[in-house]
């Protein structure tokens, strides 16, 4: 019997659509470059800080960030660290392969809106730099739309490092300032030695004009919001990016709960001053 | 909408045919426990049961379903879902189905809860007899005025049985002849709902319900966590049993040829050590007071955050099932309240 019902069947919220891999290559020891496209051509249509869910059949899901700027179309990029079993499996993927893609999910930086005509403060930790990539590119895209841009950096060792080519183009870009430490230098190391809030005082910032960019290891949060606030920052101009067991990226699955947020739905981008009063958020 | 009166072997003809018709899960005697389960006969039912062992949302999310399939051609959705009758659910019970409804038709809406919740059809049975820890009637939910589809309240040596749906007008078809529930029988089911509102309080929560979000807000520092916690095997059970936890974990399962296999959606439980942890191994709710109290303050706050109600039905299985006896959200919130004086 034909159905009289003629309603859209309704969408499958854990439904991961194919995506090929265009390009996976390791960047340090840890951590492994990925580009996808998604196998229908549709454009992503991430903004950044956003992240989606990776599906490897048989292996499972992981929420993953994504690197690129939403300026660079055609394709989109991730860079993964092998610390899990979705993780580790990526690390097996080649060119040619495909993976399942749902998303793009949850709140992103806000380069359309608060950032715009402001001075921009990135602060990023390890890998906590792969989202906020996204934010540093598409702000220097749309050059104009922003004042000084700020980017501190920084990595346990000199062999975390990443994205070092990009790094020398952002630091060589007109009207912006970029800063790195390490917490252990090596033997060819010339630069900054210590961690990433000894960097804060060294940037000249006008508070009032300044908005700042937040992400790294949960343990790093609590130390650069102190030294923020010590240099006349308020907390409705930082932005945090946190990390929680995001399931299934849609609400539903209560992994991620950050005391009654959704770190997959009202984050994983939060505005700090919405946050500083959540006891279980930094 | 119809409102019969049956007896009971009228009521037991009436079930006997709809097991004609469609498969019926309903509340039958286990030992000396009760359980929904695939009803055979409509003399299986026990619908004088105190409480089920665990809550009826089994049948609405699974323990365990599969969500998707894949192989060669990669992902496909599985809806699998026929129609079937849940007979016999307390109004508690009810109560919580009816909040898992709205967190799962929120926002991003879930179609494999949502297709099977549009298969079921619920026969709401009102408690005949309290258990050793119901405390429904302190929660509102000892007595439903709408939700289900039909409504069985026993009265005297009868069964009072109104519809309250098209769907539950639908199953009551076959009974279409049956004598009109008269005056008097709806003066006794009125009796009935008044008794079940006072007895089904074997714990008295001494305060109101509606005050349980402001009174945690007060309380995320106090010494009963801690407390409670350290007695706290961090085994679940009282997710488990509970109507209304609804949280869940995602799995891949690979069948032998290493190329097939099914996403399945499964069970889980804030209390559980690994709930909040993350690949590289931060867990984000590490210490078992932190666990413990997440659990209270999901249930008496952020979810009536969103959804403005408790997500505490009364039930009473948690206290039950907990191993270590920590598990009395009444305890709890009038241990919160004592401070507050």
């Amino acid at each position: 019997m034909i159905s009289s019902n003629t309603a859209q069947p309704m969408k499958d919220i854990y439904l991961p659509e194919p995506a090929d891999v265009l390009k996976a290559s390791p960047m340090t020891a840890l951590e492994m470059f990925f580009e996808f496209r998604l196998a229908s051509g549709r454009e992503l249509g991430h903004m950044p800080g956003q992240f989606v869910e990776v599906s490897i059949p048989g292996i499972g899901e992981a929420p993953i960030s994504i690197s690129s700027s939403p300026t660079q179309k055609g394709s989109f990029q991730m860079v993964v660290r092998k610390v899990g079993n979705v993780s580790g499996a990526m690390h097996a993927l080649s060119a040619g392969r495909q993976v399942g893609i749902r998303g793009p999910f949850g709140t992103h930086f806000p380069v359309d809106g608060e950032m715009k005509g402001k001075d921009i403060l990135f602060i990023c930790g390890g890998i906590g730099l792969v989202p906020v990539r996204s934010a540093i590119n598409y702000v220097l895209d749309h050059r104009d739309d922003y004042g000084h841009v700020t980017i501190l950096f920084g990595t346990k060792t000199p062999a975390d490092r990443l994205f070092t080519d990009e790094m020398q183009r952002w630091a060589s870009a007109k009207d912006v300032t970029f800063m790195e430490t390490v917490d252990r230098g090596d033997d060819a190391w010339k630069g900054n030695v210590g961690v990433i809030t000894t960097l804060i005082p060294k940037v000249r910032l006008d508070p009032a004009r300044t908005v700042a960019v937040v992400c790294g290891p949960p343990i790093m949060y609590k130390f650069v919001i102190l030294e923020l606030d010590k240099v006349g920052l308020k907390a409705d101009r930082m932005y945090v990016s946190l990390e929680r067991h995001m399931k299934c990226g849609v609400g539903k699955c209560g992994h991620c709960q950050v005391n009654g947020l959704y770190a997959c739905q009202d984050g994983a981008v939060f505005k700090y001053s919405d946050i500083a009063s959540v006891r279980e958020a930094i | 909408m119809s409102i019969k009166k049956l007896e009971p072997a009228a009521l037991n003809r009436w079930v006997d045919g709809i097991l004609q018709k469609q498969k019926v899960y309903g509340i039958q005697a286990r030992g000396d426990k009760f359980v929904f389960d695939q009803l055979d006969r409509a003399d299986q039912l026990r619908l004088d049961y105190d409480v089920s062992v665990t809550a009826p949302k089994a049948f609405l999310q699974p323990p365990c379903e599969t969500l998707l399939r894949f192989g060669e051609k990669g992902f496909e959705s599985v809806v699998e879902s026929e129609p079937f009758v849940l007979f016999g659910v307390h109004p508690y019970d009810m109560a919580a189905i009816l909040q898992m409804d709205v967190v799962f038709a929120e926002g991003n809406p879930d179609i494999h809860y949502l297709e099977r919740r549009k298969n079921a059809t619920i026969v709401v049975c009102d408690v005949q007899n309290a258990s050793e820890n119901v405390f429904a009637g302190c929660m509102g939910t000892a007595v439903l005025e709408s939700g289900g589809d039909v409504l069985v309240t026993r009265v005297g040596s009868a069964y009072v049985v109104e519809s309250r749906s098209a769907r539950g007008e639908a199953l009551m078809e076959t009974i279409a002849t049956a004598p009109v529930a008269g005056a008097r029988d709806l003066g006794e089911r009125k009796a009935v709902w008044e008794k079940n509102r006072k007895l089904l309080r074997r714990h008295e929560l001494k305060v109101k319900p509606e005050q349980l979000p402001a009174l945690l807000e007060k309380s995320y520092d106090h010494p009963v966590w801690e407390e409670k916690a350290k007695r706290c095997f961090s085994c679940g059970s009282c997710n488990l049993v509970c109507p209304t936890c609804y949280c869940f974990n995602v799995r891949d399962t690979v069948s032998y040829n290493l190329k097939d296999g099914e996403r399945e959606r499964v069970w889980d439980g804030c209390m559980l050590a690994e709930f909040a942890l993350v690949a590289g191994g931060h867990n984000f709710r590490k210490k078992k007071a932190e666990r413990y109290r997440h659990r209270y303050y999901r249930k008496g706050k952020y979810l009536h955050d969103m959804h403005k109600q408790i997500a505490c039905v009364g039930c009473g299985r948690c206290i039950t099932a907990c191993v270590t006896k920590i598990a009395n959200p009444v305890e709890i919130y009038n241990r919160l309240a004592e401070g507050q004086k």
